[in-house]
């Protein structure tokens, strides 16, 4: 297969953004997540 | 398991399923164009990525309709959600293009009509996201957002109809193209599989960014409210992280 290694560098791009976005909103939420119920908590006081 | 998890999760085994599948038919089915050979099977994930992208602007401005109409915070979430996501997907269009540009062309880059008003809608779309980090004010910053998504569509359809209106170093329509034009009927059944497979992707990143959108703003108004009753005297005051 001619070009072979360019095939691979679009294919590794494609799925290195989506699993960065994806880890990336992940951590976000669970910080998010946890302020959320912190305030909660502060609230209930 | 309540319904509505029960159904995300459904469309996460379908994602894993579809582009699972999507990869076995790009390299195994798709069959291998006479000219550019290997390198041509990059059309698959640069053309639904881009269609992608593109439906995810068609959501943000009709997001920004809704929110404007309705005043509703979910709408301005699901802006958000999906503008962020689909400047993810303009960003593999961006770099997968000049991969496969360079040994086809023999260059990574050239200033014609698409990939120029590609560059300028992924830019348009970073200043969306800016714009929400520099409003503070919940509403204003969805009234302004609301409004920008609606005019910042505008360029999409530009980008679509630049290789039918000017000439480009762009490859020419496959789909409505001229005579000549057209896809091999097992190249078109790859592309929508993939399409649909990247679809499911898409709305599984939306979704997930929305929850994020939603979380903030619930934490806000929480703070809010702490700050409320510091001000009433009657509890210590809530730093901001």
């Amino acid at each position: 297969m001619k070009n072979f290694e360019s095939l691979f560098a679009a294919y590794l791009v494609f799925w290195a953004i989506v699993f960065v976005y994806h880890f990336s909103v992940s951590r976000r939420l669970a910080r998010t997540e946890q302020d959320l119920e912190s305030l909660k908590q502060q609230l209930r006081k | 398991m309540p319904l509505n998890r029960t159904l995300w999760l459904i469309v996460k085994l379908l994602a894993a399923a579809a582009t699972a599948a999507a990869g076995y038919a790009i390299f195994f089915i798709a069959p291998d164009e006479h000219t550019m050979h290997a390198v041509q099977r990059i059309f698959y994930m640069h053309v639904a990525s881009a269609w992608t992208a593109a439906v995810a602007f068609l959501i943000v401005a009709l997001a920004g309709v809704l929110y404007l109409v309705k005043r509703e915070s979910r709408f301005d979430w699901l802006g958000i959600a999906a503008a962020e996501t689909g400047v993810a997907f303009t960003t593999v269009v961006l770099i997968t293009g000049p991969i496969w540009a360079k040994p086809v062309w023999g260059i990574w880059w050239t200033w014609d009509a698409r990939l120029t008003l590609t560059f300028v809608l992924w830019l348009m779309y970073i200043a969306y996201l800016l714009i929400r980090t520099l409003v503070e004010d919940l509403q204003r910053r969805a009234t302004l957002c609301a409004v920008y998504g609606i005019f910042a569509f505008a360029d999409v359809p530009l980008v679509w109809f630049s290789i039918r209106w000017w000439r480009t170093q762009h490859p020419q329509p496959v789909i409505g193209g001229g005579e000549g034009s057209g896809l091999d009927p097992t190249m078109w059944k790859v592309l929508l599989f993939t399409w649909a497979a990247v679809s499911l992707l898409f709305a599984l990143m939306v979704r997930q960014r929305y929850r994020l959108e939603a979380a903030r703003h619930e934490t806000e108004l929480l703070r809010q409210q702490l700050e409320e009753r510091k001000e009433s005297g009657a509890t210590p005051a809530v730093s901001r992280a």
